[in-house]
């Protein structure tokens, strides 16, 4: 992973902001998360969600890339079997949540997979309101690379 | 090129590629040998071939770029209800059979159900027209609909053209690339060939230096392909929307810190007759994703 | 962008009781309210913020999105069923408007 590591120390290079934008072709990647921030932490959506309760472990996992090749569409599956309700962060994003999702009775599974933006790398979290009433927490850690030529 | 210009050349492409830091990958290898391509559990898509004989020398085999993606990303393409572009082909193909124009006619009234009239289109294109110019498959469909519509043309990298060109690649998928490099086409091939190895811009970069020396490394956290357009026009994820080959070519050119080429540009339907034809043998994808 | 067109994929009959997987896909640009414009301007959020799916009135999944979730949302889940009928999805936008998609289902 010594590639990675290193993709985060940026050369020395005598180019503008601009310039950097316009080489990266990131365009979206830079604009879809402005500095603007608002909505929830990531803090703040867990304890709205579970209470105040502290979260278990086991029972739930988060299935997704270990390196996203564009954090714009980053596939994220959750698996929680039993739970009532879901809740997916980025702790990372300007604002923390992604989703959410309840089951109904006429659900199959309480696996749910749906695709994300992730500003940088960090460990995306799923927490899941079992049917007790407990809450069980996982993280998972999604690479975000800074490419933006597309390959 | 004189021994200054090589080395700061030589010096930009070594820069850019140890930002990357990795150990230097073999290049022209298979990036992931055994993993094959079957679209929507039917159409078996030929992602690597014995590369055409005027590559002799530059390349021995050739990769879709598919072949150089994530699991995830190249999943995506492997079914069309999760390839996102799938969207954009079905209003091309409603553009398709929809009047237009002072005429009257739809593309539909001349070359009937696109899955017949269209069927191998693709493939062939950028192609020579009857007077002997090189046409890219824009062309073709603005011709269409000026002069036998009586239509307004679309402009070539816009959505209208871009859903139309999507429609249209879909009707060759799984069908191998096969543009003309010769005969009337042999000049203009010759011309995309010489901008194929001509460094551009700050960084002096040529196609050559990213997708035929370095394919199969990484340039910051992309890993570089051998820059096929098989899958053209493709949906980028980046862009969250479909791209077009001109967008694509032109969008290379200004990464290497370049004036570039107006799409639509005769200099872009050159290269892009010459690109095609790197990739001969290899099938049309319809609509690829990327990154 | 063209009118949000819903698309769903549902299995033509299933067992009862035996879960099955269903997808779905919306185009939608999530514009998610983060970006700016050319002159700087924050461009306001216009996202889908919900997504049902329903099987004879009984809910299988409601689902609450947030800006993050990535341009033309795809969301793949589980449903089961005991009778045959008529699965109904609604992907709710921040302007009002509710796209709707129906697909039936017969019991193998």
């Amino acid at each position: 992973m010594s590639r990675l590591t290193q993709v985060e120390e940026r050369p020395q290079m005598n180019i503008t902001r601009r310039d950097a934008l316009a080489i990266g072709a990131g365009g979206i990647a830079a604009l879809a998360f402005a500095p603007a921030a608002f909505g929830a932490t990531a803090d703040e959506a867990i304890a709205a969600f579970t209470g105040g309760a502290t979260p278990g472990e086991g029972g739930i996992d988060i299935k997704a890339p270990e390196i996203a090749e564009n954090g714009n569409v980053v596939p994220i599956e959750v698996n929680a079997p039993g739970a009532e309700e879901i809740l997916v962060l980025a702790p990372a994003n300007p604002s923390a949540e992604i989703f959410s999702v309840k089951f109904g009775p006429a659900a199959g599974a309480q696996r749910f997979s749906t695709r994300a933006r992730l500003a940088k790398t960090q460990d995306v979290t799923a927490i899941a309101r079992m049917a007790d009433g407990s809450f069980v927490m996982a993280k998972r850690t999604v690479k975000v690379t800074v490419g933006g030529c597309g390959g | 090129m004189n021994f200054r210009a090589r080395t700061a050349a030589g010096l930009a492409v070594a820069a850019l590629l140890a930002i990357a830091g990795a150990a230097r990958a073999e290049s022209n290898v298979d990036p992931n040998p055994g993993v094959e391509l079957v679209i929507n559990g039917d159409t078996p898509i030929t992602v690597r071939a014995k590369a055409p004989d005027y590559l002799e020398g530059h390349l021995d085999n050739i990769y879709s770029g598919w072949l150089y993606r994530i699991e995830s990303t190249r999943a995506m393409e492997a079914d069309d209800f999760e390839n996102p572009a799938i969207t954009f082909v079905e209003e091309g193909i409603d553009a398709w059979n929809t009047v237009e124009g002072t005429e009257g006619k739809s593309c539909a009234s001349c070359h009937g159900d696109i899955s017949e009239g269209m069927k191998g289109v693709r493939a062939r294109m950028p192609a020579v027209n009857e007077n002997g110019e090189l046409w890219s498959l824009e062309d073709y469909i603005n011709n269409c609909r000026v002069n036998r519509m009586g239509a307004e043309p679309y402009k070539w990298d816009k959505g209208p053209m871009k859903n139309m060109t999507a429609a249209i690649s879909m009707q060759s998928r799984g069908m191998p690339m096969n543009v003309a490099v010769d005969g009337p086409a042999a000049p203009f091939w010759e011309r995309g060939r010489d901008m194929y190895y001509t460094r551009y811009g700050l960084l002096q970069l040529s196609c050559a230096s990213c997708h035929e020396k370095n394919n199969n490394n990484y340039i910051r956290g992309d890993h570089l392909s051998q820059g096929q357009i098989v899958g053209f026009p493709t949906y980028r994820l980046k862009k969250g929307g479909l791209v077009s080959i001109h967008n694509r070519l032109k969008g290379c050119i200004r990464d290497t810190r370049a004036e570039t080429f107006p799409i639509g540009s005769q200099e872009l339907r050159e290269l892009e007759l010459y690109v095609a034809s790197r990739g001969n043998g290899l099938s049309v994808e319809g609509v690829a994703v990327r990154p | 962008m063209a009118a949000p067109k819903p698309r769903v994929k549902v299995p033509k009959s299933a067992a009862a009781g035996e879960p099955f997987t269903i997808k779905t896909l919306i185009n939608h640009p999530m514009e998610s309210g983060q970006r700016k414009d050319k002159q700087g301007n924050v461009i306001p959020q216009k996202i889908i913020n919900r997504f049902t799916c329903d099987f004879n009135g009984t809910n299988v999944v409601d689902m609450t999105l947030h800006g993050a979730i990535s341009t033309n949302p795809y969301i793949e889940f589980d449903a089961k069923i005991d009778a045959a009928g008529e699965f109904t999805f609604n992907w709710y936008d921040d302007d009002g408007s509710v796209y709707t998609a129906k697909k039936s289902i017969a019991l193998a």
